[in-house]
């Protein structure tokens, strides 16, 4: 049962073959099962999960008219707030804290009547591309444990391809989502920025911060996407407009006629070979399923990475100031004459992990006086110019696709010590936040030289999003017949239960 | 203490400022948040995920503020810009939830305004054109309590206790270009402006003005330089200037304590000076080892503010008359004597009176009602003249009623105090208390032949041309009716009785 | 220019209130001398003639009316609190100006 997609256990729901409590419990018991070797848990909510699983049953029992996903299970990246339930952002200054209020994400989920069975890992505050920065230690990757799971959401991405939840929640701020899906062979979606409400989603760089939904397909995405998008007077960056029609374009999947730009700038040197194989291989499949492909430009993709490196981090040191010691969180070295300013500067050394000071330093800088023109100032005209870059290739094209990431997951602890190696994982991922666009990653088999997934990501315009579901639902009809399996019966068997 | 005089500094120097004046709006709502803004409430009662600065709560602007922001920039001659944006003021402090302070940086919402004041000076009035140089909007701060120690000042202190209450009330800085060619008259030229801003932002209706709250807040910049000298000179600025005397005495203060200094050689320090009340000397603010980089950037989770051409002019059409303007013309509308305007504005009846004349009453007889009787009973009671149970109408009825002779002065004291007493409205409170001017003729007749009678030998001095003896008769006759008879009309009937009539 | 020294990344730590190590200091300048080489390729094609972008959407104007909402109680406000008293945040005394 776990096995099964998302909307299968709502159909399996609806028709009273299992309840939500039945179906909650073997997500409960394959977590106790497996997540020790995982570790894409941070916190699981057994209490709560099977308190809303059990209303949705009497809910059910009663008649009511229930949507899609009622009575499916979730796994909810540990950064957007849950009321009353511990959230960490990965990092130790947020140690058992509870927060009082439910982010809008999460209202959303409730009132949709999806479980949210816990907290997942990721990176601290989002930041990294491994899920090794998280202070609670790393996720391994279900393909292989030896591997990271993709970062920041590492946590969401594992828990789905290790069966542990058919749905996840994560959030993109370059890439977050996407790479992840890519190297556990899963589907992610970033949402047009403002699409998904921020408000609960604790910050790392606001103008590039979006939730999004994950899945093991793309309808099951697009079920969750409807779920969780919409207009929030709570959020002054969330868009005012209805939700593309994201469910409808996947169950039809049709491509035919449609332009999809393969962006030159992304798919060259630096991309491993399996990962190109299964690239071209799937616009093969792309094109037989009726798509014109054709080549676009985005000359300043290659500037995406270093304005992202400046902007993010710009950001995040002013979005991490609040984490102070002083209202909620961790507190060090409150010891008698004590000043406030050291005891926020001790918290602030003990409670943040390494990259993330990097970060809050690098930002500090970027913004400083003196320097803001050179940095700060002007990665925003990059970004500028990466909008200009997107906006002439879409007069071309209705989509555009690229590779998700340069390379397959690669083993714990192998960029650990180089910063810079990390960060060019996100180099195909990362333009799409800067121009605020709508990006998926989904699986496109597994590279042939280490047998490890490869993810195929579409870009669509600002709210058209719909567009990259459409592709995105073709190509995976495509290779699921060519498969004859999804891909994910290819992974390794974690625990006895199938 | 000091051996210079304030005359031996403007002999020398010339008083360079510039002001810095904080006004916390009188929206309903915070900046950014729902949380309440009222005054007083008991600590923490209004804060939210928003002015706590929780991780992952995100801020909307309040549209009043906006509202109150450009009423302001117009009211101050300014442009209003038609691209600004906020901007994040980053330092860490821990009356400041987010460890930065939304603010406004180079795209301010106003710029470029100004306002006239007049002072009196050894020529006569005088006007001073001060220069504002933006209008922006931000946010206020929680407020400390520091515990321990032996000053219960924030030095020496063991801890501190944070109230965010505060956090997040919506402040406007006003702030002016530099102001030169003040002269001696320095410090009353800041305080008419402090005063005329407070006065224009009452007129507005945008905020409370009040100083002794905190709702209206002061920096004053000073500078000195020589006279004659075009060089700028190091200037401080002093905070927690919270009365309009106050302005005055720490700028006097400030420019004799630079004057010191550069007399004996030494250099002014450009730092924050705190004010003192008691002694009117500022005290120097802890100065920081390095100066603070604020690191401003605009505020990715807010929009840009971009009021098209309608709103403004709607809001336009809407300002008030200017309050200096105003004040002149109703002084000259109601032939009011300087100093009886001075005492109106003092104690802040104005509106009211010309509230109570626009109902019909006699601008001299409202004005007397207000200043006097209804002064003095808000007085005893301690509050303000508008927490009073009594109305512009309610007046303006009372002084018709005594002009038509239905009521007494001594009465219609009665029903001012019957209505204040929450009685009712002036009708009720007469019918309720039974208060009526006696002019039943007939009665009055028979008190007043009952009082000759009873004083048969005043009743004859009268009757022999000897009128100061009536007034005893009438006073039996008015205390006979309770007060209740028009005293005019008594001495009408009773010289008529005793054969004095046409007297 | 895209190098600092110890003493710069000392005062940024300072500015972002981070106590730091020697070796925390000496590792991040070592390190940030890389980052900002890379960082800096920005320059090269952000010229004056083209605009900043702060944020992905052209949004403007976004407002909420001047509506009161029931806050947090006091006690969920300070539920996450270090520490607090009479109803107020309890924290270590500051040093600083005086607000």
């Amino acid at each position: 049962m776990i096995k099964n997609s998302a909307a299968e256990m709502s159909a399996a729901l609806s028709s009273g073959a299992t309840t939500s409590v039945a179906l909650t419990q073997a997500h409960l018991d394959r977590i106790s099962e497996v997540d020790g070797k995982v570790h894409a848990f941070l916190y699981v909510d057994t209490q709560g999960a099977l308190e809303q699983a059990k209303k949705i049953d009497d809910a059910r029992a009663r008649g009511e008219k229930l949507g899609p996903l009622a009575g499916v299970p979730l796994a909810l990246k540990d950064v957007l707030v849950q009321k009353d339930v511990p959230t960490t952002c990965g990092s130790k200054i947020l140690e058992g804290w509870r927060p009082p209020y439910d982010s809008t994400v999460v209202t959303n989920l409730k009132s949709a009547g999806v479980v949210i069975l816990g907290k997942t890992n990721m990176d601290e505050f989002a930041m990294g591309s491994s899920t090794e920065n998280s202070a609670y230690g790393p996720t391994h990757n279900p393909w292989d444990l030896t591997r990271i799971p993709g970062g920041s959401g590492g946590g969401s991405s594992a828990a789905l391809a290790a069966f542990e939840a058919p749905l996840a929640i994560g959030t993109d701020t370059g890439g977050s989502i996407r790479q992840p899906a890519a190297v556990t062979g899963t589907v992610g979606v970033k949402p047009t920025y403002g699409g998904v409400s921020r408000y609960g989603l604790v910050a790392f760089s606001s103008s590039l911060d979006q939730a999004g939904p994950c899945a093991r397909t793309v309808l099951d995405t697009a079920l969750l996407h409807e779920v969780i998008a919409g207009h929030d007077p709570k959020d002054s960056t969330s868009i005012n407009a209805p939700v593309p029609q994201v469910v409808a374009a996947a169950k039809s999947g049709d491509v035919k006629g449609m332009k999809i730009g393969v962006v030159k700038e992304l798919n060259g040197d630096g991309y491993q070979a399996g990962v190109r194989q299964r690239f071209e291989e799937s616009l093969e499949l792309l094109a037989k399923a009726g798509a014109e492909i054709v080549e676009v430009s985005a000359p300043n993709f290659e500037y995406a990475l270093a304005a992202y490196y400046l902007i993010a981090p710009s950001e995040c040191s002013s979005n991490l100031a609040r984490f102070d010691a002083m209202r909620y969180g961790l507190r060090v070295g409150d010891t008698d004459g004590a000043s406030a300013e050291s005891v926020m500067n001790m918290t602030r050394e003990v409670g943040f992990g390494r990259e993330v000071k990097r970060r809050i330093l690098l930002g500090t800088y970027a913004l400083s006086s003196g320097y803001y023109d050179a940095y700060y100032g002007s990665a925003q005209k990059v970004r500028t110019l990466i909008t200009q870059d997107f906006n002439k290739a879409f007069e071309k094209c209705d989509v555009m696709v690229s590779p998700t990431c340069p390379t397959t997951a690669f083993k714990i602890g192998e960029k650990a010590d180089d910063p810079l190696a990390m960060y060019l994982n996100d180099i195909a991922t990362i333009p799409v936040n800067m121009a605020g666009i709508g990006g998926m990653s989904l699986p496109s088999g597994v590279a042939p030289e280490d047998g490890l997934p490869v993810g195929f990501q579409i870009m669509s315009p600002v709210m058209q999003d719909q567009r990259m579901y459409s592709v995105g639902a073709a190509l995976e009809a495509a290779l699921l017949s060519k498969w004859g399996a999804p891909l994910l019966s290819q992974a390794p068997v974690l625990g006895g239960v199938a | 203490m000091s051996a210079l005089t304030y005359e031996d500094v403007i002999s020398k120097y010339e008083p360079v400022l510039g002001l810095e004046v904080h006004v916390e709006l009188n929206t309903n709502s915070k900046m950014f948040c729902g949380c309440s803004t009222i005054f007083g409430a008991e600590p923490n009662t209004q804060t939210c995920p928003v002015c706590l600065a929780m991780p992952g709560a995100l801020p909307v602007v309040n549209e009043k503020a906006i509202e109150s922001t450009i009423l302001i920039g117009l009211a101050l001659n300014c442009s209003i810009a038609p691209f600004s944006r906020f901007a994040r003021k980053n330092y860490f402090y821990p009356d400041m939830p987010k460890n930065f302070q939304i603010s406004q940086y180079d795209e301010p919402i106003c710029v470029n305004g100004y306002v006239d004041v007049e002072i009196e000076t050894d020529e006569g009035p005088q006007s001073f054109r001060i220069e504002i140089e933006r209008v922006h909007m931000e946010e206020d701060t929680g407020k400390s309590l520091h515990v321990g120690g032996s000053t219960g000042r924030i030095h020496g202190a063991d801890y501190s206790l944070l109230d965010y209450n505060r956090a997040g009330i919506p402040l406007v800085e006003i702030v002016t270009k530099i102001v030169p060619g003040t002269g001696k008259y320095a410090p009353e030229v800041a305080k008419a402006y402090v005063a005329e801003l407070r006065d224009i932002l009452r007129a507005l209706g945008v905020s409370d003005v009040k100083m002794e709250q905190g709702s209206l807040r002061c920096d004053a910049n000073v500078s000195l330089r020589l006279i004659g000298s075009e060089v700028l000179g190091t200037r401080s600025e002093t905070k927690n200037v919270n009365s309009l005397r106050s302005v005055e005495r720490a700028i006097r203060g400030e420019m004799i304590r630079h004057a010191e200094r550069l007399n004996k050689g030494e250099k002014v320090v450009q730092e924050t000076r705190h004010f003192q009340e008691d002694t009117g000397l500022t005290r120097s603010g802890r100065s920081k080892e390095q100066a603070e980089d604020y690191r401003y950037f605009p505020e990715p989770d807010l929009v840009p503010v971009v009021p098209d051409a309608q709103w403004i002019e709607k809001l336009r059409a809407g300002l008030p008359e200017r309050p200096s303007l105003r004040r002149k013309r109703l002084q000259e509308q109601w032939s009011v004597p300087d100093k009886e305007m001075a005492a109106m504005i003092n104690a802040d009846v104005l509106n009211i009176v010309e509230e109570t004349v626009l109902l019909g009453a006699d601008p001299t007889k409202a004005r007397s009602w207000w200043l006097g009787e209804i002064s003095r009973l808000a007085n005893e009671k301690d509050v303000a003249i508008t927490a009073l149970a009594i109305t512009a109408k309610d007046v303006a009825e009372i002084v018709s009623l005594v002009a038509q002779g239905e009521l007494t002065d001594k009465l219609a004291r009665q029903v001012v105090e019957g209505v204040i007493a929450g009685e009712g409205t002036p009708a009720q409170v007469i019918s309720a208390r039974g208060i009526k001017v006696v002019n039943d003729d007939s009665a009055l007749m028979a008190a007043i032949e009952s009082a000759c009678a009873a004083q048969p030998e005043t009743a004859q001095k009268v009757r022999d041309g000897h009128l100061p003896a009536a007034g005893a008769l009438i006073g039996i006759v008015m205390k006979e009716t309770k007060g209740q008879a028009d005293a005019a009309r008594v001495r009408e009937l009773l010289l008529g009785h005793l054969g004095q009539s046409g007297n | 220019m895209s190098s600092l020294s110890r003493d710069d990344v000392a005062n940024l730590a300072r500015l972002a209130r981070i106590e730091m190590t020697d070796q925390e200091l000496e590792n991040l300048t070592t390190e940030f001398a890389v980052i900002l080489n890379a960082v800096a390729r920005v320059q090269e094609v952000a010229t004056t003639d083209v605009a900043a972008t702060s944020h992905p959407l052209p949004l403007k104007n976004i407002f909420r009316s001047d509506v009161v909402i029931p806050s947090l109680t006091p006690e969920e406000a300070l539920s996450g609190a270090p520490a607090s008293e009479e109803q107020r945040f309890r924290v270590p005394q500051i040093l600083g100006e005086e607000a």
